[in-house]
């Protein structure tokens, strides 16, 4: 008897929240009938989102939409860490999202494992803004599955207070002895392997291991040099002038430019060799409504929208009406857009000569377990 | 000696406060630096007020934290409940090991394992997503599930068993003498369980991360995603925001607990 009891009241009790919160739900669904939903997995920070007075993307997108085609949308926009994370999810089947921005060498992945739908142009006129050298990219060779979003470029950043401008020539610098400790490397491996490889003028995507092991062995050599290996950190040891030399993308240093401190002069310097990539949109598999992620797509290369999430992510824009706007060139000012925008034409060219593949397993594990001793040596 | 003991304490107050001071103070810093203080200004503050992707993440954390303490400290106290009254001492060993797994168990295993488990049952089911709102709080009633017994069960084998008995005795129902005398006198446990339930999803961060659904994101995981780029200043407003808020908590419940502590003695010369 008071076992039953005791049951019954649990039950009760759980029903009651249960209820409490589904009859939430319920209603929200209901108020939802004619509202489409739209779900975005994106880069943290890599959206123009309102603050500092910009432009609010989503918003504006949900505006927009209402009034093109008088439907309401409301989007959920999801952000994540690395490609790597954003892969492990969605290839598990356990999240279903419509427009997902990953780098190049995921989008060549997920494409050849086919995680990602083809696009129908029709919905997305708004294509002919993006400059044809940014077309037909290896990890897309038939312009089937993505728009690109941005490109752009590693390269080295010095403090001109601390480094003497006679010794910038490229990668060297990284291994100058005149400035050892105050040296930073990336701290993951495809991107620091990179750098050596780079430097030595050897194939990033070769698959020969005695290659990655020179690479091993610059970047052993490199050791006694470095300040450390960092990733995010490097905004504030380069900002506040504790390290001299670093390593990065190209948007970053603009992000960077802002948080400088009195006494540090940060400059750029973009090796001859380096890495470009590029960011693009897809849709993937478990999309709900491809059309609707499409005129999203469409949106993102309108003029407003583009501009906005150019000046917000401080990235190269592979959109004509992006770097052409009087604008933002004005925003940007010359030197930086030197920097973004290094000779357009050829883009395509030397993208496809230097840019990360995705490497066979088994090179990807030798990578790996050279980079596990350059870590902890 | 005794100033380097006192030396010592400064240290380490130093130490567990000076980063939680420097975030105070750079959430009103105007520049985007973390080392230099180029002006006071409020604006983080306003960014932060009109930037809805953290603002619902804000919301869904604390939704997510209230109805897991919720369903936890509910089902963890009829556990409790029900452990207590097993007669059996190897089935009650047993069974407390069991719902310590869960608990002892490092985060990212119980994380992917309830991932694989729901992405599971999602593909029997035929669902186009399996993971949502709700498979998050399954999984934070999992993990928070065993702080509550481990606070909840002391205080029944403490509790004196007559006390029930002498309350039906004296002609309440079985029902009635559990929410009147049991209840009551195992509340301190209760509410201990349910802080640190609440606490406990409020910052889980790995299992969160594996369970989490499309549309459903919280602050924990929003904060890690922003490291493509930087953490932005506005980061700092709401974790000083945040901090304020769990020192008010604090102080207020450790206020009760004295009155609590001044009113105990008082009851129990009357029940004397």
């Amino acid at each position: 008897m008071k076992k039953t009891l005791s049951l019954l009241l649990l039950i009760a009790l759980l029903c009651g929240l249960l209820t409490g919160c589904g009859g939430g739900k319920a209603e929200s669904a209901g108020a939802a009938g004619g509202t489409l939903t739209l779900n975005v997995y994106n880069w943290g920070e890599y959206i123009s989102d309102g603050s500092e007075d910009s432009y609010d993307t989503i918003a504006e997108f949900e505006r927009w939409y209402q009034e093109t085609y008088g439907q309401k949308v409301k989007v959920n926009y999801d952000t994540y860490a690395s490609n790597e994370d954003m892969y492990a999810k969605l290839s598990a089947g356990a999240v279903s999202y419509d427009v997902i921005i990953p780098s190049d060498y995921m989008i060549a992945r997920m494409a050849d494992e086919g995680l990602l739908l083809e696009l129908d142009f029709d919905n997305i006129p708004n294509y002919v803004n993006i400059d044809e050298t940014f077309r037909s990219l290896y990890y897309d060779p038939d312009n089937k599955y993505t728009v690109p979003y941005v490109f752009g470029a590693i390269g080295i950043l010095y403090d001109a207070n601390q480094v003497d401008p006679a010794d910038v020539t490229g990668w060297d610098l990284l291994w100058n002895e005149k400035y050892a400790g105050s040296i930073l490397q990336f701290n993951n491996p495809r991107d620091a392997f990179g750098t050596a490889m780079y430097r030595l003028g050897i194939d990033v995507n070769s698959t020969d291991k005695s290659d990655w092991d020179k690479a091993y062995d610059a970047l052993m050599e490199q050791r006694p040099l470095r300040y450390g290996l960092v990733m995010d950190e490097i905004y504030n040891l380069m900002g506040s002038g504790e390290a001299a030399i670093g390593v990065y993308y190209t948007g970053d240093y603009f992000f960077m430019l802002d948080g400088q401190s009195g006494d540090v002069d940060l400059r750029f310097c973009a090796p001859e060799h380096t890495n470009l990539y590029v960011d693009a949109m897809c849709i993937p598999k478990c999309c709900q409504n491809k059309e609707l992620a499409e005129r999203f797509i469409n949106f993102m290369l309108e003029h407003d929208a583009a501009v906005a999430n150019a000046l917000y992510t401080c990235d190269a824009s592979p959109n004509r009406l992006v770097y052409t706007d009087e604008a933002y060139r004005e925003e940007m000012g010359e030197e930086a857009l030197e920097i973004l925008y290094p000779d357009r034409r050829e883009f395509a060219e030397t993208y496809n000569k230097v840019a990360f593949r995705n490497l066979p397993p088994e090179i990807l594990e030798y990578m790996n377990t050279l980079w596990e001793n350059v870590k902890i040596s | 000696m005794k100033t380097a003991s006192r030396v010592f304490t400064v240290l380490i107050f130093v130490f567990l406060f000076a980063p939680i001071v420097i975030l105070l103070v750079f959430s009103f810093n105007d520049s985007k630096s973390l080392s230099v203080f180029t002006g006071f200004t409020l604006k983080w503050y306003r960014e932060l007020l009109h930037d809805q992707t953290t603002l619902s993440s804000v919301r869904n954390t604390i939704l997510l934290a209230v109805s897991a303490m919720a369903i936890s400290t509910v089902m963890g106290t009829a556990a409790s409940v029900g452990i207590h009254r097993l007669r059996s001492r190897w089935l009650r060993a047993t069974l407390n090991t069991v719902t310590d797994i869960p608990m002892t168990n490092p985060d990212i295993i119980t994380g992917i394992s309830l991932m694989l488990m729901f992405v599971f049952a999602g593909r029997l089911l035929g669902l186009s997503q399996s993971l949502s709102f709700w498979t998050m709080l399954i999984a934070h009633v999992t993990f928070c599930l065993p702080y509550v017994i481990l606070q909840v069960l002391p205080k029944l084998n403490q509790m004196d068993p007559a006390l029930p008995e002498a309350a039906q005795d004296l002609g309440c129902t079985p029902l009635r003498a559990f929410f009147k005398v049991t209840i009551p006198e195992i509340m301190p446990g209760i509410l201990t369980g349910a802080i640190m339930a609440f606490t406990m999803s409020l910052d889980d961060f790995v299992i969160s991360y594996f369970t989490s659904g499309a549309g459903f994101q919280t602050l924990p995981i929003r904060i890690y995603s922003m490291t493509k780029k930087t953490v932005t200043p506005k980061m700092y407003a709401l974790a000083t925001i945040i901090f304020f808020v769990i020192l008010a908590l604090l102080i207020v419940s450790n206020l009760t607990d004295q009155d609590r502590a001044k009113a105990r003695p008082l009851r129990q010369k009357r029940s004397d």
